[in-house]
């Protein structure tokens, strides 16, 4: 008889309880529904990381988190007390649509105030969205009812994600790789040589604006989970992985959701066991995965200069 | 009747008309006129910062004018390689996916038709880089990268052909070659204007150059305008003409020799 043979009676009874230990987080109800959260946000902001990075604003996804969270704090802020059709939903939903509109107007704002050319980008993304951060933090302390809203989306929880986050990430995701799919040339053209997109055609302003929408989006969609500090690392890591991997912009961006998806998913379900914030686990997952991409890469790199010298 | 198809024929391709180009407070161009007509070659010269570039990009329409008015022909098909300086070398893309950013209207999903793609492919050998569409375009040589840019540039079909420092960077024999490319397109009916620093090894071979420093300062025929009077006026710095087998040669009047 082979030790350790499935089979044997012994070896099941001292496999299945580390069995049931690691399978016992996907019964319970509120952990299946952050992982799928997770795994959803994880592959729309890897997705959206390789136009982050190759447009030079890995700053932004900082920025517009922080930015996204002022506006979260604006709209609980105001007291609506309207209940019932339409104005009710709208009153219910007012953080996620006050923050979309909020993410949206500033992303705006930045590219107004970096197109005057009197500042750069990076300066415009930082006095604005930190202003924004600024004042969704004061209200938070002003605000019992904005408190009581916001504390959670600082460092993320994964405990409040409810059936209708799942919907909203689910949605927003096939909205962003739909949008992807369709204007993908127009998007390369705008992302690789911005100046000559627009002379040739590119509705530069409107896919600009578009991305800008789908950034706040994926924000808000992520928030939950990760937390606003955090966010901004999904969206640059996976594409900061991706790009180690291939030279190929397809690649690039289909790699980049690859790796945030599992990243997160991974992420996540260790946190459960390591009882470490779900956020600060996934984004310490992915940075791992840099690590190990960047010395392989540069590993490769070596070799192949080698082999080119000889 | 006879007059309305004359004016058919000399209806510019691009017209600008006492164009000016500011930048803040800084006026690069200033009440620049000039022509493109189909069949044209024109290469434009000047110092550093006269805005040789801002011409161009304000015919394309990329820089807004902020006196006079440049007018397109209504069905112009425009052209464009810009500086290679410019480009991001690092970006994740091959050389077929730059050629085939021209087709981003006809075909915007990822998958491009067979056909668009045969089209990209005859375009690089015709223009002699064949067989790198699968390649990064940081993996080629500087006459090749000018050539998949010019690709992309002719994979529209344009009326003309608009070109900043198209041999900035590059070697004789590539420059030679680029030249010849471009001479070879204009015969074939293509309008080209390009952009030069290089007044003996581009300018002095084309039939009309325009000598710009924010001003217009003379345009003509290489003989007209390559004049130590014309040149002066347009560098602030003294120079000679030769004659070489036909062709003039500038060279600088150098102040003092420096020996070692």
């Amino acid at each position: 008889m082979t030790v350790g043979a499935v089979g044997d009676p012994m070896m099941r009874s001292a496999v299945a309880p580390f069995l049931a230990s690691w399978a016992e987080p996907f019964a319970q109800g509120f952990f299946v529904r952050a992982l799928i959260v997770a795994i959803v946000a994880g592959a729309l902001c890897g997705l959206l990381s390789g136009f982050v990075t190759l447009r030079g604003m890995s700053y932004l996804g900082h920025g517009l988190s922080h930015s996204v969270f002022g506006g979260a704090a604006i709209a609980t802020a105001i007291p609506i007390a309207a209940s019932g059709g339409i104005a009710g939903a709208l009153a219910d939903q007012r953080l996620l649509l006050g923050a979309a509109l909020w993410g949206l107007l500033t992303g705006v704002g930045i590219v107004v105030v970096s197109r005057r050319g009197l500042i750069g980008a990076d300066t415009a993304i930082g006095v604005i969205t930190t202003a924004s951060f600024a004042l969704g933090l004061v209200l938070k302390a002003l605000n019992r009812r904005v408190e009581r809203n916001i504390e959670g989306s600082l460092f993320g929880s994964i405990l409040g994600v409810d059936r209708t986050d799942v919907v909203t990430v689910v949605l927003v995701t096939a909205l962003a790789f739909a949008f992807v799919v369709l204007a993908y040339r127009p998007l390369l053209f705008l992302t690789f040589d911005p100046q000559v997109a627009g002379v040739s055609g590119v509705r530069v302003n409107v896919l600009d604006s578009a991305l800008m929408l789908l950034l706040s989006l994926a924000v808000l969609a992520t928030m939950k989970v990760l937390g606003v500090t955090l966010i901004a690392a999904m969206l640059v890591t996976p594409a900061a992985v991706a790009r180690m991997m291939t030279d190929s912009f397809p690649r690039l961006l289909a790699f980049g959701a690859a790796v945030g998806a599992v990243g997160a998913g991974l992420g996540m379900y260790v946190s459960y066991f390591t009882d470490t914030p779900s956020g600060a686990t996934i984004v310490l997952v992915e940075s791992l995965a840099f690590l190990v991409a960047f010395t392989v890469a540069g590993t490769r790199r070596r070799r192949l200069a080698g082999m080119h010298a000889h | 009747m006879t007059t309305s198809l004359l004016f058919d024929e000399v209806q510019p391709l691009i017209d600008a008309r006492a164009i000016s180009v500011t930048y803040g407070l800084d006026t690069v161009l200033d009440h620049v006129s000039t022509t493109v007509c189909s069949g044209d070659f024109v290469g434009i010269v000047g110092p550093s910062g006269a805005g040789k570039t801002s011409l161009l990009r304000a015919m394309l329409g990329m820089v807004p004018v902020s006196h006079g008015s440049i007018v397109r022909r209504s069905d112009l098909r425009v052209g464009y390689v810009p500086q290679l300086e410019t480009v991001d070398w690092n970006f994740p893309v091959t050389v077929r996916d730059v050629v085939l950013l021209a087709a981003h209207r006809s075909s915007p999903r990822p998958w491009v038709p067979a056909a668009l793609r045969r089209r990209a492919d005859d375009l690089l050998e015709q223009l002699g880089v064949p067989g790198v569409g699968d390649r990064h375009i940081r993996a080629l040589s500087g006459g090749q990268q000018q050539r998949v840019f010019l690709a992309r540039a002719l994979f529209g079909s344009p009326d003309v052909l608009l070109l900043d420092e198209p041999t900035s960077g590059v070697d004789v024999k590539t420059r030679h070659e680029v030249l010849h490319l471009l001479g070879d397109l204009n015969s074939a009916g293509l309008a080209v204007v390009l952009t030069t620093h290089d007044l003996n090894g581009i300018a002095a071979h084309l039939p009309r150059l325009m000598c710009i420093n924010r001003r217009l300062i003379g345009e003509g025929t290489p003989a007209q305008v390559l004049t130590p009077a014309v040149l002066e006026a347009t560098y602030g710095a003294p120079m000679d003409v030769l004659d070489h087998m036909g062709v003039p040669m500038v060279v600088e009047r150098v102040p003092l020799r420096i020996v070692s």
